[in-house]
């Protein structure tokens, strides 16, 4: 047994994920601590999709195993927050943005969507929090984007998870809500000690922020801290080509990584990944 | 036929106070299904299944005919063939796309079984017609209590699945990594969705049950997007028809789908344009003094 501080909420131990020959990622062993910000980095295609995936208890492991709170993952469970990739809701539902924030805490629970007082001050704090609040009783789904995004923040955080799962959040959103709402997941990790698990293509929004990085590419990983992963080094050897890691005024670029490497375009449509616009 | 006779067959009010009296049982079944199909709408709508209510209710269309011919019960009959309907497409069709096409493909199957039994049926004809476009005296004390019943099993059923089924209806994504069992609350949904169409069948008929479980939400979705007035709109559209197209069809000897469908495309059209009215003038609740972002 090693010493730890506190338990992982998160643990991976020899996990292996494989689509028939083509292998996303072996042997992978992975503690994901309360508070800790983890982002999971790589091209389209390398099994950040189906990582989470394998969190939620949606796609098996090849081998090896993984544990949530010291449990073997189920289908799902209420300690996680979710933000899923951006997907508009759709025109007519009927909810305000209020009502969408309050199924985080309170949508598992059988009867009427009417919420106690103590959900409704929830409701309202964490819409505040995310800046929300002018917004809160508009039909959820004529707004834009952006503000979307936000109530999906609030929503994922309403529930008090223990880990928090973001599946390119920032996606489609401006500089200005990319900063917004990165710094709110931050803000809630800090103050509730809930751990992160941030899956995106681009790392500078919150590079500040990320304590370790998980890179995947070419079905080989690498984890630790941003400084210890993005060295030119360390991914021309996952790439396998010459790569070079720029670090210009805090924000990293990449420069000849091969565009979609690690996709293979005839494997793709079996592998089920979502394609990333 | 003069225009005068005509107008007189659609409205007509002679002895009206002895017909009310002998149509009370459509009356009250007429508005616990306007409930009943006011709650179930909503969720037709944000499930994308307002296909599949046609296709359920081609196939409950087929098991009453069936049981009209074996002179067997009606409604029993109608409800195996919906859950039949339902089940199977519940099952069958979790993406949109294969749905649309199973329903597809069983509905004329359905409608063609119907047809086929009522044909061999040599019994009151009106008995045949009804089930296609509905009828109101025929509701007796043993089938209304029947309806009742199932009625009640219904939105019993609704309200108490009620919150987890909107969050899996909306947001199954985010629902499904809570640990909702969306894919169980699907099927709860689709038997609960075929009894309704079964009990509807037996005053719309199989062809108009659109009207009474998809147009009424459809027009209140127009007009609110809370969670709570929804439903409570959309019921009451959906009593309105129901009750208002029995009134008016009393005297007149028609069919009473003409008159349901017709009052509720009416509100469906007035919801709509105070709809559209609202978004121009951007009343949707948003404050106009945004606070302060930090």
């Amino acid at each position: 047994m090693e010493t730890t501080i506190a338990e992982p909420v998160l643990s991976l131990r020899s996990a292996t994920l494989a689509f028939g020959d083509r292998q996303l990622w072996s042997n992978l062993n992975l503690d994901v601590r309360p508070g800790e910000f983890l982002a999971v980095l790589g091209p389209n295609g390398t099994g950040k999709t189906s990582l989470l995936k394998t969190i939620l208890g949606q796609q098996q492991l090849t081998s090896g195993s993984i544990s949530l709170l010291g449990k073997p993952v189920g289908l799902g469970t209420r300690d996680i927050g979710y933000i899923p990739q951006q997907k508009l809701l759709e025109q007519g539902t009927p909810l305000r943005a209020r009502d969408l924030v309050a199924f985080g805490a309170n949508g598992h629970r059988w009867g009427l969507p009417i919420s106690s007082k103590a959900v409704r001050r929830k409701v309202d704090e964490v819409l505040e929090a995310v800046g929300a609040t002018a917004y809160a009783d508009v039909p959820v789904a004529t707004l834009s984007g952006g503000e979307q995004q936000r109530i999906r923040v609030a929503q994922s955080i309403a529930g008090d998870p223990r880990l928090l799962l973001c599946d390119e959040p920032l996606l489609s959103l401006d500089l200005n809500h990319q900063r917004g709402v990165s710094k709110l997941i931050n803000e809630q990790r800090k103050v509730l000690d809930t751990a992160v698990v941030f899956v995106t293509h681009d790392v500078n929004p919150i590079l500040g922020m990320v304590d370790r990085v998980l890179y995947l590419a070419g079905g080989r990983f690498r984890i630790g801290t941003p400084d210890e992963v993005l060295r030119s080094e360390v991914l021309s050897y996952m790439y396998d080509t010459p790569v070079e890691v720029i670090r210009s005024r805090g924000r990293i670029v990449v420069l000849g990584a091969p565009e979609g490497y690690g996709v293979h375009d005839h494997l793709e449509h079996h592998v089920g990944e979502k394609a990333e616009v | 036929m003069g225009n005068q006779d005509i107008w007189s067959q659609i409205f007509g009010f002679a002895n009206y106070g002895e017909l009310l009296f002998l149509v009370r049982n459509s009356i009250i079944a007429g508005a616990i299904l306007g409930i009943v199909g006011g709650l179930i709408g909503p969720f037709v709508m944000t499930r994308d299944l307002a296909f599949a209510v046609h296709g359920v209710s081609e196939l409950s269309f087929a098991g009453a005919s069936a049981a009209l011919l074996f002179g067997a019960n009606v409604v029993f009959g109608s409800i195996a063939g919906s859950l039949l309907a339902a089940l199977l497409i519940g099952i069958l069709g979790s993406k949109a796309k294969e749905r649309n096409s199973i329903i597809a493909v069983i509905m004329p199957f359905g409608l063609g079984l119907g047809i086929l039994f009522l044909s061999l049926y040599t019994g009151r004809s009106a008995n045949k017609f009804g089930l296609l476009t509905g009828q109101i005296v025929s509701v007796d004390n043993p089938q209304l209590a029947m309806l009742i019943v199932i009625s009640v099993i219904v939105i019993l059923g609704l309200l108490l699945v009620w919150r987890p089924l909107s969050f899996a209806s909306v947001d199954a994504d985010v629902a499904r990594a809570k640990g909702l069992p969306v894919t169980a609350l699907g099927i709860v949904f689709m038997i609960l969705l075929g009894l309704s169409t079964a009990v509807s069948i037996q005053i719309v008929g199989a062809l108009l049950v659109l009207s009474l479980l998809v147009t009424p939400a459809a027009a209140a979705m127009r007009v609110t997007a809370s969670p709570l007035l929804t439903p409570l709109l959309s019921v009451a559209f959906a009593v309105t028809s129901v009750v208002g197209g029995i009134l008016l069809a009393l005297g007149g000897g028609l069919p009473i789908s003409p008159y349901v469908t017709t009052i509720s495309f009416l509100i469906y059209v007035v919801c709509r344009i105070i709809g559209a009215r609202k978004v121009k003038s951007g009343r949707n609740g948003r404050l106009l003094t945004p606070t302060l972002e930090s």
